[in-house]
């Protein structure tokens, strides 16, 4: 069984599960290959104690506490075939309107800006003129093929780098058609600028809490950076908490006690997958940033909440 | 995809034990071989030298420059301070040293040198870094470096950390006044890391530019402009200056040149080579396309009788003593220079040429007989269209020195049309000034907005008919 603590709310412990890889590992060597969620700025006394309280948690389930676990895959893309994304899972947006953010570049579909290859999903960002935008890039979505409330969002990627570039991994609600934005909610498992290498954040946001006034957490590597390679960006998604991880370090809650109006994360949302050049949230490319810029993604897997109510 | 790769470690694994095993029954490597291992220390200076750390500064700089500061540091006990001198200091023009130890060290596990620094003023220190031993130099690394009056952590990345496997040059730089003013600025915990976050490596030769250049077989060349650029965790591009030996340069035809570790490229024969490079196995923007237009001609051999000579610069005769080729007069003269032989036939060649001097004045030369002078001039791929060129002799009087209100001048003009390119050229006139019996200067000037930026000169002497 995995752990999380969760340091901002004191200490309450919940019962995780991880993804199918460490699932496969365990079975050979439990205790050598099982990476502990590794927890920042946590003594490695706690961490043991902690280790020792879920042994004997999972032999006998608390009483009051509300648990979700996440298991069961729903979907799951592993970019094994050459060629377009697999259409049965994702769809575009294509244009070039800035996207609400100011953004630079014209999304399209053609295979220069996304394709996968080698087992991974590539979305390059190029410095081209194209219908009247200086850059193109791509921009993906599984609006109306998958959506799903609830359960661990994750993704292995490898992110672009350089002024002006804007990766980012998110989820949108299902019925933003009917009730627009922010109406319709947003949970962003990762964005970046591409001047600020080692940090990513997570966010969300909703009817009164959208934009500058979004709920947010930023996240940041040491001795490390997120444009050498891959990391693992997730969110566990529960009726009452959105968990934040990056690789197995959780660094962020949000509750619906977190945000300054209504709760908005209690049904579908579809994922979205996208490399923005400029826009108000990361300024401009300058003479700097080289292109093409590619964000590499080796997965994209979905699970569901099973919740448990003891 | 996973699959396969995980089936090539296994096959690796298998292959890698085979080898072993033969390996160890025919000898066991460890028990008779030392392999000889550096201390891995990073420290340059914490709060004091790391061990076998020496203080060596140039020649010609203010050599009390450096101490150690137990007053004004960032950390803990101590940090090393610089006097930059005043300009006109006898004690010497500028500060500049370099730091080595005396047994090497692998420094292969880290990626930067790292250091606070503040200054009394903002100064921009003008060389800085590490890898000098003033043995070969192999690994140097340099970049300017703007200071504030604030302590800021500043990095130096290695650009390829690979290389430093018995490194003695940990630190060095070079500062001169700022605005003929000097300062004091301090360094401290200084010292070697692996920063993790130094990334996305884009390496440069000839400034990262698709360069053409012309060369003589038998004559040698550098391949300059050579860089090395990271992203840093702040986001930033950093550019350090990298020793030729961080790269491994390709010629694409060897039978024309081919460049050695230290960035030389050889000219072997007539044809064009284009001269690439990589940097940790990262391809290098920018190249060198190198023609060679074959064997270098010489300028024509003097065949006036030594008599009637009086020789500044030639190998056909016996010269007078000069005082400089080049005066690198400053604040307006870009005009570098070298002196080069091929086959041992001395020239001299002038590169980023506005104007420049030759002077002879211990003794000055009396012209009042050998009334003439001659000059042979080589300008290489091109003239340039706009060319205009002016030589002027200079008679330094009874003092025979330059200036003191006796000096009187000469001045040729000379028509662009009488130069072709890669040929000698030889430029004959008679001094025709009245006082000539004290001759010590002969500049060369582009005048009128001239481009001349590069030529040879050769057979310098005065002569009688």
């Amino acid at each position: 069984m995995f752990i999380s603590i969760v340091s901002n709310t004191g200490f309450r412990l919940k019962n995780n599960t991880m993804n199918s890889k460490n699932i496969i590992r365990m079975k050979t060597k439990i205790f050598k290959q099982n990476p502990l969620y590794r927890v920042a700025n946590e003594s490695l006394v706690i961490l043991c104690l902690a280790f020792l309280f879920t042994l004997f948690i999972s032999c006998s389930t608390s009483e009051t506490q509300t648990v979700a676990k996440f298991k069961t895959i729903t979907m799951q893309d592993e970019f094994d075939i050459d060629g377009q994304p697999n259409s049965l899972i994702w769809t575009y947006d294509i244009g070039g309107n800035g996207w609400g953010n100011n953004e630079l570049q014209f999304y399209t579909n053609r295979s220069n800006n996304v394709t996968v290859q080698n087992g991974y999903l590539l979305i390059t960002a190029e410095k081209e003129n194209f219908e009247g935008a200086s850059y193109t890039s791509s921009r993906i979505l599984t609006k109306g093929l998958f959506e799903q409330k609830y359960g661990r969002f994750e993704a292995r990627i490898k992110l672009p780098w350089g002024q002006g570039l804007w990766p980012a991994f998110w989820l949108l609600g299902s019925d933003i058609d009917d009730v627009q934005w922010p109406n319709c909610g947003e949970i962003d498992i990762m964005e970046n600028r591409g001047q600020e290498p080692t940090l990513i954040s997570g966010t969300v946001h909703g009817p009164g809490y959208s934009g500058g006034e979004s709920i947010t957490k930023s996240y940041s590597l040491t001795n490390d950076r997120f444009d050498t390679d891959f990391h693992i960006f997730g969110i566990e998604w529960a009726p009452d908490y959105i968990n934040y991880y990056v690789d197995d370090v959780l660094y962020n809650q949000i509750t619906p006690a977190d945000v300054t109006g209504e709760w908005v994360f209690n049904k579908p949302f579809f994922i979205i997958i996208n490399l923005a050049v400029g826009g108000n949230y990361v300024g401009s490319p300058n003479t700097e940033t080289v292109f093409p810029q590619t964000m590499l993604v080796d997965y994209v897997r979905v699970y569901k909440a099973d919740i448990i109510n003891n | 995809m996973k699959n396969i790769k995980f089936m090539h470690s296994k096959t690796a694994l298998l292959l890698g034990l085979l080898f072993f095993t033969i390996v160890s029954c025919e000898r066991d490597a460890s028990n008779q071989l030392e392999f000889a291992t550096y201390s891995s220390n990073g420290e340059v200076f914490i709060d004091g030298f790391s061990g076998g750390l020496d203080y060596y500064p140039f020649l010609g700089s203010y050599l009390e420059a450096f101490s150690v500061d137990t007053e004004t540091k960032y950390k803990g006990s101590s940090a090393m301070r610089f006097d930059v001198p005043n300009v006109g200091d006898p004690n010497g023009a500028y500060a500049g040293a370099i730091f080595r130890v005396d047994s090497p060290r692998d420094l292969t596990g880290y990626d930067a040198l790292t250091f606070w620094a503040k200054g009394t003023r903002g100064g921009l220190i003008n060389e800085i870094g590490f890898g000098q031993d003033f043995f070969e130099n192999k690994f140097q690394v340099s970049m300017s470096l703007q200071l504030t009056t604030n302590w800021r952590k500043y990095v130096i990345p290695i650009p390829d950390p690979a290389k430093l496997v018995q490194e003695r040059g940990m630190f060095w730089f070079a500062e001169g006044p700022e605005n003929n003013e000097g300062y004091t600025f301090w360094i401290d915990e200084l010292q070697f890391e692996k920063l993790g976050t130094i990334a996305q490596p884009q390496p440069a030769i000839s400034n990262g530019v698709d360069k053409s250049d012309s060369g003589f077989t038998g004559v040698d060349m550098p391949v300059t402009g050579l860089t090395q650029t990271f992203n840093l965790e702040s986001g930033n591009n950093i550019t350090v200056n990298a020793a030729p030996s961080y790269f491994n340069f390709n010629s694409s035809n060897e039978d024309v040149a081919f460049v050695n570790e230290l960035g030389i490229v050889s000219v072997l024969s007539e044809g064009t080579a284009k001269i690439t490079a990589t940097l940790g196995g990262v391809s290098a923007k920018g190249s060198l396309e190198l023609t060679s237009v074959g064997a270098f001609d010489f300028a024509p051999i003097p065949t006036r009788p030594a008599s009637n000579v009086t020789s500044i610069f030639s190998d056909s005769y016996t010269n007078s003593p000069v005082d400089f080729f080049n005066g690198y007069w400053e604040p307006y003269q870009t005009t570098q220079s070298t002196e080069f032989a091929i086959d041992g036939n001395n020239m001299i060649s002038y590169t980023d040429f506005n104007f420049v001097g030759n002077q002879f004045a211990n003794p000055t030369v009396n012209a009042t007989v050998k009334s003439n002078l001659h000059i042979n001039m080589y300008i290489p791929n091109s003239v340039p269209a706009d060319m205009d060129f002016l030589i002027t002799v200079v008679d330094f009087g009874a003092d025979q020195a330059d200036g003191g209100g006796d000096d009187t001048r000469q001045q040729v003009f000379f028509d662009k049309s009488l130069w072709v390119p890669n040929t000698w050229i030889t430029l004959e006139f008679p001094i025709t000034m009245d006082n000539k019996n004290n001759i010590g200067l002969i500049i060369y000037e582009n005048i009128n907005f001239s481009s001349l930026s590069n030529w040879y000169l050769d057979n310098v002497y005065f002569y009688s008919e």
